[in-house]
């Protein structure tokens, strides 16, 4: 097994090589730094002065990826491929193109996107399956079909809808809580209820049928008909067996998921004003902060390949037929 | 005679519209597919839906014929002059509606059928300055006395236009039996057995459909006559109007998007799974790489690269819908290009699994081509999952652009779209008084549009998984019972 960790480790290494270059290309060779030094600094008419102390001094001056006027591995080394690159994957983003430092940011945001996202992970998953549960144990019955209605209907619903309804409704009808913003200590969990109730309730749709049709799949097969053979009530058949079975597909599907609520809700943070990462990659796509951007990408990707290893790990911890290769 | 302007997205619209014209002969001739794509017609909801999806998409075609119209001659031209056109672009759903209050803009917010402006301004009148809410441009200016003449004005124009609606749905419905009663006996028994829903395919439900969906319009087309349906937004422009404008850019994101993902997702997934061996290994490479990024950061680097580049190229253009647009068939290809990855998996999957059968074998003892094998062999036995790939990422990419837009990097601002009109109205709904009616028109269109495609593609989905169909004696009489 350890064997097998260290091979997908160093494989998710090579994807992240794959991503830095990928990302590169797509923002050095689309467009020169001149384009996006203009855009950065704006105006119609820019000196090229201006255009050249913009480079020079967020390090775009150099060469792209070969410095001929350089010996040696400084050949390579003095570029801004090497410059920009390299120190991303050992997790050092540098400064951003506003020139503050993305690494403390990211520090400092890190807690208010987590207080958000993992009560919304958490009651948003129990809530899916709990409701997707009930569909099942009410199933081929007007319960049922309308539960499942009630889901179609509810997934062709914008999250952004579900946002703007809930501030509506519980902010300014009710005024039980306020409109946006977030604070520390107790008073957080004011700010993010309603947050975290309109993230569940737009999950709820799709993740509710997503998991109905699993418990289907599961109920029509062979041990639960020998469960009820023997005598089991409908609900030990349901909650014992058939739950801890369709559970797999599951748990494998939201472990991989659990790296990436690092990153936050983009959506969510950004209408309720919660300064997390979420709103901080908005910020930077607002303001066409190159450096910012692409150190979210990269955090994105190297989260999602922790994330996929932990769900092949917790495959096989959850379920004794899988085996590692 | 107007200059015809081709846009990119107009192209693409109408070869897509040629490709399933083509796929619909092409299923007529098959007995295999006829045979499923029956089923999908049998189906009630899916069928109702497609009412829905049709009207949406006869919108969205008429939106797409652009013109610029002809300018009349300058008095001191010459005689020889080359003609002048109009520097905006129109569409021919613009040339339709130019009679009604729809395109007729008001200088800011107004409630729906409102003949007065939502907010008050200083007036002169009769020399003195006075604050009041003044009359409209166009809803309802043909009233003299609005507070009085307003409720009978617009129950008249709503009863004509329903009666209008109800006659449209009449002759429907009577073309509908004229169609059916050669088959039957008569068009009594045809009556019957529509009314009675025992025909093959839910003719009863579809007409009721058509039915609501004609009285709707109507009553909406009578009340546009003379007043702005569902109001007027911040710069005044109708409400309604933008709604069926929008209706357009959320059809070419979801069809041009998977238009653009089938190719890579084609090519790639079937070779990797028949060659195996290093070409598999460098395409999972590919694209497991592009799915660990996560997608809306994609996109929007993506996004923000063609910002720069269309900002930096600005003469191309000759008109700003011509910029907007190729900003939105770029959104389509960044969408495309960046969501093959998912159906590239699942294609490989299935290639794996049927390379191995007898008959593939037997193309392969008998000397055919790789490319043969594939062509003739592989693909058509993998369509059925991209079909249901197709039908199930339209109504995510509806909703997916309503996302991107409110971040920003959707489409143009100058273009309508559903995101940038909920985009624009989370605020209103933090007034006092509250503006409500951009929200809810985008709300009701982008839902209709969603669900029924919805709707439509989980009844292709079961018709053409075979997986749906081996487990559904377990679980669909039960559910049939329910219905």
């Amino acid at each position: 097994m350890i064997a097998y960790v260290i091979r997908r480790l160093l494989y998710g290494a090579l994807i992240l090589v794959g991503v830095n270059l990928f990302t590169f290309v797509l923002f050095f060779a689309v467009n020169t730094p001149d384009d996006m030094a203009r855009l950065a600094i704006g105006g119609q008419r820019i000196s090229q002065d201006a255009i050249e102390k913009w480079k020079a001094d967020r390090g775009y001056d150099k060469p792209l990826f070969l410095n001929t006027e350089r010996q040696g591995t400084a050949r390579y080394t003095d570029t801004v491929f090497y410059q920009r690159s390299v120190p991303l994957l050992s997790m050092e983003f540098g400064a951003s193109d506003a020139g503050r430092d993305i690494g403390r940011e990211i520090r400092s945001r890190m807690g208010p996107s987590l207080a958000l996202a993992i009560p919304t992970f958490v009651l948003g998953l129990l809530a899916s399956v709990a409701f997707s549960a009930m569909l099942v144990y009410f199933r081929a019955t007007r319960l049922d079909f309308w539960g499942v209605v009630t889901c179609v209907v509810m997934l062709s619903i914008s999250s952004l809808f579900y946002i703007i309804a809930g501030q509506w409704l519980f902010s300014r009808m009710l005024r039980l809580v306020p409109y946006s913003g977030f604070a520390g200590g107790l008073d957080m969990v004011k700010f993010l209820a309603l947050p975290v109730l309109v993230a569940i309730v737009a999950r709820l749709g799709p993740e509710a049928r997503f998991y109905r049709t699993l418990f289907l799949e599961e109920i029509g097969k062979d041990y639960v008909r020998t469960a009820r053979a023997k005598g089991l009530a409908e609900r030990v058949v349901l909650l014992r067996h058939v739950l801890r079975n369709a559970m797999l597909p599951i748990l494998t599907g939201t472990v991989s998921a659990i790296p990436l609520l690092f990153m936050g809700s983009l959506i969510s943070e950004s209408f309720f004003g919660i300064p997390g990462l979420g709103s901080y990659t908005i910020d930077a796509i607002n303001a066409q902060d190159f450096s910012i951007v692409r150190a979210m990408v990269f955090l994105g990707s190297a989260l999602y390949i922790v994330g996929l290893i932990l769900a092949d790990i917790s495959y096989t911890l959850a379920d004794p037929r899988v085996r590692f290769e | 005679m107007p200059l015809i302007v081709f846009l990119w997205t107009d192209v693409a619209l109408f070869l897509m519209l040629a490709g399933v014209l083509l796929y619909a002969w092409h299923v007529r001739r098959t007995p295999t597919l006829h045979a499923t794509w029956a089923r999908v017609a049998r189906d009630a909801p899916a069928m109702c839906s497609a009412v829905i999806l049709s009207v949406f998409i006869v919108v969205g075609l008429l939106d797409s014929l652009h013109y610029r119209s002809l300018l009349p001659p300058a008095s001191d031209a010459p005689a020889g002059a080359p003609p002048a056109y109009a520097p905006a672009v129109r569409s021919v759903l613009d040339g339709l509606l130019q009679a009604t209050v729809l395109t007729r803009p008001e200088k800011t917010y107004s409630a729906p059928l409102a003949s007065h402006q939502f907010t008050k301004e200083t007036m002169l009148v009769d020399g003195k300055p006075v604050r009041d809410f003044p009359r409209l441009r166009a809803g309802g200016a043909h009233l003299d006395d609005p507070a009085t003449q307003t409720v009978p004005d617009i129950l008249w124009r709503l009863g004509a236009g329903l009666a209008g609606g109800a006659a449209v749905a009449l002759a429907a419905g009577a073309l509908l039996l004229a169609a059916l009663a050669r088959r039957r006996s008569g068009w009594r028994a045809a009556a019957a057995d529509v009314l009675g829903a025992r025909t093959v395919l839910p003719w009863r439900a579809m007409l009721l459909t058509f039915v609501l969906l004609a009285l709707v319009a109507g009553a909406a087309a009578g009340l546009a006559s003379g007043y702005h349906v569902l109001g007027t937004d911040r710069t005044g422009n109708d409400v309604l109007w933008q709604s069926l404008k929008s209706i357009r850019t959320a059809l070419v994101i979801g069809s041009l998007t998977t238009a653009a993902m089938l190719p890579p997702a084609i090519v790639f997934g079937i070779a990797s799974g028949y060659f195996k061996g290093w070409v598999d290994d460098v395409i999972q490479y590919v694209y497991t790489t592009l799915t660990s990024i996560p997608g809306v950061l994609l996109v929007a680097a993506c996004a923000l690269m063609m910002q720069v580049y269309i900002d930096s190229h600005a003469d191309i253009f000759d008109t700003s819908a011509a910029r907007a647009d190729l900003r939105l068939f770029l959104l389509c290809m960044i969408l495309g290009l960046t969501g093959w990855a998912g159906l590239c998996r699942l294609l490989r999957a299935e290639t794996l699994k049927l390379r191995e059968l007898e008959y593939v074998q037997a193309a392969r003892a008998f000397g055919v081509s790789h490319w043969r094998i594939m062509g003739r062999h592989l693909l058509p036995n993998v369509m059925h999952i991209v079909l249901i790939t197709v039908v199930l990422e339209f109504s995510g990419l509806v909703l997916y652009e309503a996302v991107l837009s409110y971040l920003g990097i959707g489409v143009d601002p100058s273009m309508n779209s559903f995101g940038s009109m909920i985009d624009r109205a989370r605020l209103e709904m933090s007034r006092d008084p509250m503006i409500w009616w951009n929200l809810l028109a985008s709300f009701a269109f982008m839902l209709a549009l969603v669900l029924a495609a919805n709707l439509f593609a989980d009844a292709v989905r079961d018709a053409f998984d075979p997986r749906a169909r081996r487990y559904r004696p377990a679980v669909q009489p039960a559910a049939g019972a329910a219905r």
